[in-house]
């Protein structure tokens, strides 16, 4: 089955990281030997950091018009950081993975299973 | 038997639809045609090609346009059944056990499941022993169904490593069920299913399933020993009665004996944990003839113990009394005032009661009217209100004769 590993954090903890160099390279360290330890077992399927929530734009249509908003769709005290899609057999191995993320400790990992629908 | 066509179809209402089916089909052909010779295997069987029957059929339907996946049908079900076929059912039930207390389950869901499951209640006696409407009950179920079949939660036992806290909420499930049980037999129970026999059976398949775990028998001997009081809990006018006032007569002999001998077996293994504890501490009230030879010196110690391995403040302030029953009510008022300071357990009637039992065997009748009086502001159950007025009435009875001797 294909998981999502959706990372949740405080964003703004995280800025002030960008003032400590040292635990900054000790995070992305982190961050590295995770998803190197993933495409080893050969379950990562894709990846990626998302910039901050101040990069957001939420967008709607409304009477066949598009209304673009700044900022996310919910403020909300952890925000959506990154996410892992992977490949596991069941949950319970989708729960061991995302408790060796990084950001696991402190902030919280949300996993989700993949619809049936795909994009081609 | 659901529990292994839970297992090979992966679908927890396929199963049950083909059990009843098979059911239905039993009910018309064994009066004509007289007991099978394997009647369990029959029903296997018969409920096994109903659910495949019932698969294809989906399959074909319009809402699934490719074959749900690792459903592909075994053949072989086709051959004679014979008892062979019922061999794993043990297994079955430990993997289903396990899927039903996963941790990615919510509480009530997980006993909800447990109980229709592996206890065969149906959605009704689950609701009314919930005391929840049936319609919320059975929304529950379909929902954790759902949740079993989206998020792919395994229907295995899990990886060695991973057994102790599994274990752990499994345990956990058990004890919740029957404590649900336990904390309302004073409700007008009748047509009540009885949720801690249920939790009882559960314990038994638990330890039965997973020899070799002190744990597991220790929660059974501690809901044996609990269960033994039962009756002698509750006064004909529905009021609690207290340990030391109860009538030991009529604790139940049997369950007391059992319980003693299952945490004899778990003692033995040696590796002590918290359901072990408990269980000691009410098999020493359990062994005490009357309520004052009651080992409190020992149960205070084993209250410190789980204290340790089992920190909070619900079990502190059980320490607190059993320090007060050993060493004198004033240290254990002591302890009780410190743990209030602490505003852990507002909100908890147990924490004002303990305070005015303390303070009524100390005498101090006003402060304990008030303790009680306290106590009944937050109380929810009927018998412990009808006691804790019972209380209320001696001591302000008690005082104002005080009071009226002091104005003479």
């Amino acid at each position: 089955m294909h998981y999502m590993i959706l990372i949740y954090g405080n964003e703004k903890g995280f800025a002030t990281l960008a003032a400590d160099p040292a635990a900054q390279r000790a995070i992305y360290a982190a961050y590295n030997e995770y998803g190197s330890a993933m495409r080893t077992a050969g379950v990562l399927r894709g990846g990626a950091e998302l910039k901050p929530t101040h990069s957001a734009t939420t967008v709607r249509v409304q009477n066949g018009k598009t209304l673009t908003t700044d900022g996310p769709f919910a403020e909300t005290r952890e925000q959506l950081g990154g996410y892992y899609l992977i490949d596991v057999p069941d949950l319970d191995q989708a729960v061991q993975w995302a408790a060796r993320c990084p950001a696991a400790q402190g902030g919280s990992i949300e996993i989700r299973p993949l619809g049936a629908a795909a994009a081609a | 038997m659901l529990a292994g066509l839970i297992r090979r179809f992966r679908d927890f209402d396929l199963a049950e639809d083909a059990l009843q089916d098979a059911f239905t089909r039993a009910l018309e052909h064994w009066p004509a045609e007289g007991l099978p010779r394997a009647p369990a295997a029959w029903l296997t069987a018969v409920a096994q090609r109903r659910a495949l029957d019932l698969l294809r059929r989906r399959r074909t339907g319009p809402l699934y346009t490719e074959a749900p996946p690792d459903m592909a049908a075994p053949e072989d079900t086709e051959s004679e059944p014979d008892a062979a076929d019922l061999s794993g059912v043990a297994d079955d039930r430990l993997r289903l056990l396990f899927t039903c207390c996963h941790p990615a389950i919510g509480q009530a869901a997980q006993m909800a499941l447990a109980l229709r499951t592996l206890c065969g209640l149906s959605t009704r006696e689950i609701a009314r022993a919930f005391l929840e409407p049936e319609a919320t009950t059975a929304q529950r179920l379909v929902r954790v169904k759902k949740k079993i079949a989206d998020a792919g939660i395994p229907y295995e036992v899990p990886a060695r490593e991973a057994l102790p806290e599994r274990l752990g909420t499994v345990l956990g499930v058990v004890y919740l069920v029957f404590n649900e049980g336990y904390a309302t037999t004073e409700h007008d129970g009748f047509l009540r299913p009885d949720l801690s026999a249920e939790a009882i059976r559960l314990a038994r398949l638990v330890a039965e399933l997973i020899p070799g775990e002190p744990e597991a028998l220790g929660l059974l001997a501690l809901m044996l020993l609990h269960d033994a009081r039962r009756e002698a809990r509750v006064g004909t006018d529905g009021a609690l009665i207290p340990l030391e006032e109860q009538d030991r007569a009529r604790w139940h002999a049997g369950a007391i004996a059992e319980g003693l001998r299952v945490l004899d077996a778990a003692l033995a293994m040696r590796r002590r944990g918290p359901y072990q504890l408990q269980a000691a501490i009410a098999a020493l009230h359990a062994q005490a003839a009357r309520a004052g030879d009651t080992d409190w010196a020992q149960i205070a110690a084993l209250y410190r113990g789980l204290l340790c391995e089992q920190p909070g403040a619900v079990v502190e302030l059980n320490a607190a009394v059993a320090c007060a029953m050993a060493e004198g009510p004033e240290r254990g008022l002591a302890w009780i005032d410190r743990l209030a300071g602490r505003d852990v357990l507002t909100g908890y009637h147990l924490l004002p009661a303990a305070r005015a039992d303390l303070l009524r065997r100390l005498g101090r009748r006003s402060e304990a009217a008030e303790a009680y009086a306290a106590a009944l502001d937050l109380v929810r159950s009927r018998a412990e209100r009808l006691y804790l007025e019972r209380r209320l009435a001696e001591c302000k009875g008690s005082h104002d004769e005080a009071s009226r001797a002091a104005e003479r």
